[in-house]
């Protein structure tokens, strides 16, 4: 049988949907009839996509209005008796086609502080140690998390908000059991974690089923509120002047 | 002409994967100041692919491993063509490269102790292999993305070099275009590192991502460097076999390191008729002891479903041709049989995954079909062993577009530790050769102003061809003809079908603007790709024996008059000449560790 796809075609000056027909084969993903309308019918087709195996988080897009990988979106999980829309991903500017420019989030990585450990420690510990930490590293920076976060999505608080990849990023170093500063500062201040009001829209495109809200950022949330809000804390703080 | 985008540097490394992260680190703690090009987004590259582990004798699951034994393994493993000086560092300095990337921030397995866990792998004597589950790429590259960033090394992401440029005889730079515009980038650079990975998309069945196009290859042939080893390509016995849009999407070689094991239509475990002459009494001799060792019996040897590579995947092949394949042309891989559910998604999650999603297949409680999948080059860019410099001043190479270290087969975990030895000595060495450098390095306008007319040209051709049409045929040529078991009639269909397929390039019409256009990319990876793929061929024909990856249908046997040569491939006019020529000699002291 046939698919309908309707691929939006365009760049940062405006587009529209183009349709296309593709013959659907068993176990096919949305990123092969992508691969195949660009080898048969559209060779400057723009995707991005680089492991077509879910490894390398590169080929978001929002598939009939859900941001997800399209080579892990199998065809045989959509109603294809109507046509399959593909639109770039929505929080970032188009480059074109299906393509987006999402630097904003590399420059956003390296103001994350970054991994720092003690002197002279042992570096043992047991696998229970790192069980959560190493949640927090499956990240393949899709950003489809920062595509669906209505913080960056619908308000565009990207000036004041790093969004939920790096308040992950920031708990993963954290919570490493070798890591020796807080970041909770950083989260505050830079980070804009207060904006986060837990709707867990990002856990729920997650690829790589990480925990975002529950593990990561509502953690993170209480180790800010210790530090910052806890009446004891603050009063040891202006004691101390430090922190 | 158009405005140019124009950068200089002492070190550009051009590739973001392992080596060239590595190389760029080394290179900017040494004070250069360094450029990094990306061909895609940072923390893509094929790297985050590799799945088992990191090879290195820390000892940690068996202290009698030593750098020795593994020196030995993967001399061995490469059939003793490898250059051994390359090894011999390799296998010294890899645990020192495994404990500064744990420094770093990556989040290994641990041991009971709590040290770094090692699993067992095909070809290694010991658990030898430091994991993070079954994503130990990802690991690996994310810490190095880290540690370059926070060294604020510049970044070109997405960004495809087109040519290497040349100041007489030294390599003085590189051009080529950025993805986003389409605009042309110039780096001035008094020294380069070439680290752009493999060639696996040159053929039809890889386990390779988008951006293994053998570009490296070219691009250092084509300025001059020798390429040695190029008919070394490993097929990796375990891709994916169905559905047909996940055909080759590799299945890591933990799943036999963790117990799997592979059988044929008739359930039959035939691993156990392919013990070679040169493992014979290495590996266990029945069933009934390969389960011993998996329970963790010392005294048992570790079962035939982990010998290399390249014998498993002519195994399987061999299988199928005497009629037990099974429904999808491969074999069984069976690990619920042997692990717990729970065993099973711990250390191989995303295995789990990509079978329960891709294929419908839970592999906790049925067998994955597997088949053998284009998936590594041991060959490539000759280099000096100690300081990765290629035959071309100005010019070095690390990781997989580098030759040397594998031989003639490669051993599963030996590619992410290669990375991380040799991107950092390239790193220091191409830095100690940047700061020997008088002037700002001179690229020639000449080269610059015909780099550029040949990107244009195909929005200016008059010619039919669509890219994809030639890719599509060059990779099923590869695939027919320079495959997994060759002949030499079959080779020389493969050289021509590369000659026309060379013409039909130039016909290559490209359509749309410049941004962002794959076309256009399609249509000038191309010419570097034919031009690899020739390489390839050419060094096929000359080997007329069988070994290690390299399997010639009317020589079955290795010939000891090919055991001590390398196949030099060479860069003489419009074409290549082939050279043989004697692999380096190993000292005294070093044989008796081979033997």
């Amino acid at each position: 049988m046939d698919a309908t796809f309707r691929i939006f075609r365009g760049n940062s000056q405006g587009g529209g949907y183009q349709e296309f027909l593709v013959p659907v084969e068993e176990g096919m993903v949305v990123l092969d009839a992508v691969h195949r309308i660009q080898e048969h019918q559209a060779n400057d087709l723009a995707v991005r996509w680089n492991c077509k195996a879910g490894k390398c988080g590169s080929c978001g897009a929002e598939v009939n209005g859900k941001p997800r990988l399209m080579c892990m979106t199998r065809m045989d999980q959509l109603p294809l008796e109507e046509p399959v829309t593909i639109h770039p991903v929505r929080t970032f500017p188009v480059i074109r086609d299906l393509v987006c420019d999402v630097s904003w989030n590399y420059e956003v990585n390296k103001r994350v502080p970054p991994f720092t450990p003690g002197e002279g420690d042992l570096w043992r510990w047991q696998q229970k140690d790192i069980e959560r930490p190493r949640e927090f590293r499956k990240c393949i920076e899709c950003f489809l998390c920062q595509t669906v976060c209505h913080v960056l999505r619908t308000h565009d608080q990207k000036s004041s908000f790093i969004g939920p990849r790096f308040l992950v990023r920031a708990a993963g170093l954290d919570m490493h059991p070798m890591d020796s500063i807080s970041r909770t500062r950083f989260l505050k201040e830079e980070g804009g974690i207060g904006l986060c009001n837990i709707t867990k829209c990002c856990t729920e495109v997650c690829p790589e089923d990480i925990h975002i809200t529950d593990d990561a950022i509502i953690p993170m949330k209480e180790r800010v509120a210790d530090d910052f809000y806890d009446p004891v804390r603050w009063l040891l703080r202006k004691i101390t002047r430090r922190g | 002409m158009e405005e140019l985008q124009s950068y200089t540097y002492d070190v550009l490394v051009i590739g973001a994967g392992g080596a060239g992260l590595r190389a760029a680190i080394e290179a900017a703690s040494q004070g250069a100041r360094v450029g990094l090009v990306s061909k895609s987004l940072l923390g893509k590259a094929h790297t985050v692919m590799a799945e088992g582990g990191i090879a290195a004798a820390l000892g940690n699951v068996h202290s009698e491993d030593s750098w020795q034994a593994h020196f030995r393994d993967t001399m061995r493993g490469g059939k003793l063509l490898n250059n051994w000086r390359m090894a011999h560092v390799y296998a010294q300095e890899a645990p020192e490269r495994v404990m500064e990337l744990e420094r770093w921030g990556a989040v290994f397995d641990r041991t009971p102790d709590g040290k770094i866990s090692q699993r067992a792998f095909g070809g290694h004597s010991y658990n030898r292999l430091a994991h993070v589950g079954d994503r130990t790429g990802l690991e690996m590259l994310r810490t190095l993305q880290d540690q370059a960033v926070y060294r604020g090394i510049e970044v070109h992401m997405e960004c495809i070099i087109h040519t290497l440029l040349r100041d007489g005889a030294r390599v003085s730079g590189a051009i080529g275009r950025l993805r986003a515009t389409g605009g042309f980038v110039l780096f001035k650079a008094r020294a380069v590192v070439l680290a752009t990975g493999g060639l696996g998309r040159l053929y039809k069945i890889t386990s390779n991502s988008w951006e293994c196009t053998g570009d490296g290859f070219a691009l250092a042939s084509l300025a001059g460097a020798d390429l040695i080893d190029m008919e070394f390509i490993q097929f990796h016995p375990t891709g994916m076999v169905w559905p047909p849009g996940v055909i080759g999407l590799l299945v890591t070689e933990g799943v036999r390191g963790d117990g799997g094991v592979l059988k044929n239509s008739r359930g039959e475990r035939f691993m156990f008729r392919y013990v070679p002459e040169m493992f014979k009494g290495e590996y266990a001799d029945t069933e009934e002891e390969a389960q011993r060792w998996l329970k963790g019996d010392g005294a048992a040897r570790r079962p035939p479903d982990l010998l290399t590579r390249d014998v498993v995947a002519k195994a399987i092949m061999q299988e199928g041709r005497e009629g037990r394949a099974t429904p999808h042309g491969g074999a069984y891989l069976d690990i619920a049989s042997q692990r717990s559910s729970d065993f099973i998604k711990s250390r191989l999650p995303s295995m789990y995954r990509q079978f329960k999603e891709l294929a419908n297949v839970d592999i906790t409680r049925e067998s994955m079909e597997v088949g053998p999948t284009c998936h590594y080059m041991m060959g490539g860019i000759r280099v000096d062993p100690e300081t990765q410099a290629t035959t071309v001043d100005g010019l070095y190479a690390a990781g997989e577009v580098a030759a040397g270290l594998h031989g003639s087969n490669r051993l599963g975990g030996n590619s992410l530790s290669d990375l991380l030895v040799f991107g950092k000595r390239a790193g220091l060495y191409a830095t100690e050769h940047a700061n020997k450098q008088r002037g700002e390095p001179v690229a020639d306008e000449a080269q610059i102003s015909q780099a550029m007319q040949e990107m244009l040209a195909p929005f200016q051709s008059s010619g039919e061809e669509g890219p994809f049409d030639v890719l599509r045929d060059l990779r099923e040529t590869m695939q027919q003809y320079v495959g997994i078991i060759r002949n030499e009639g079959d080779v020389k269909k493969g050289l021509e079908a590369i000659s026309r397929l060379k013409d039909r390039a130039g016909r290559v019409r490209v359509t749309g603007t410049r941004e962002y256009n794959p076309g256009w990319d399609t249509a000038l990876q191309l010419p570097l790709m034919l031009t690899t793929a020739e390489a390839v061929a050419l060094a096929a024909l000359e080997r007329r024996e069988s070994r290690g990856a390299h399997t010639r249908e009317e020589y079955p046997g290795s010939d000891d008059a090919f055991s001590k040569v390398n196949f030099v491939v060479r860069r003489s006019g419009e074409g290549f000449l082939v050279v043989k020529e004697p692999l380096p000699e190993m000292p005294q002291d070093i044989k008796k560790l081979v033997e």
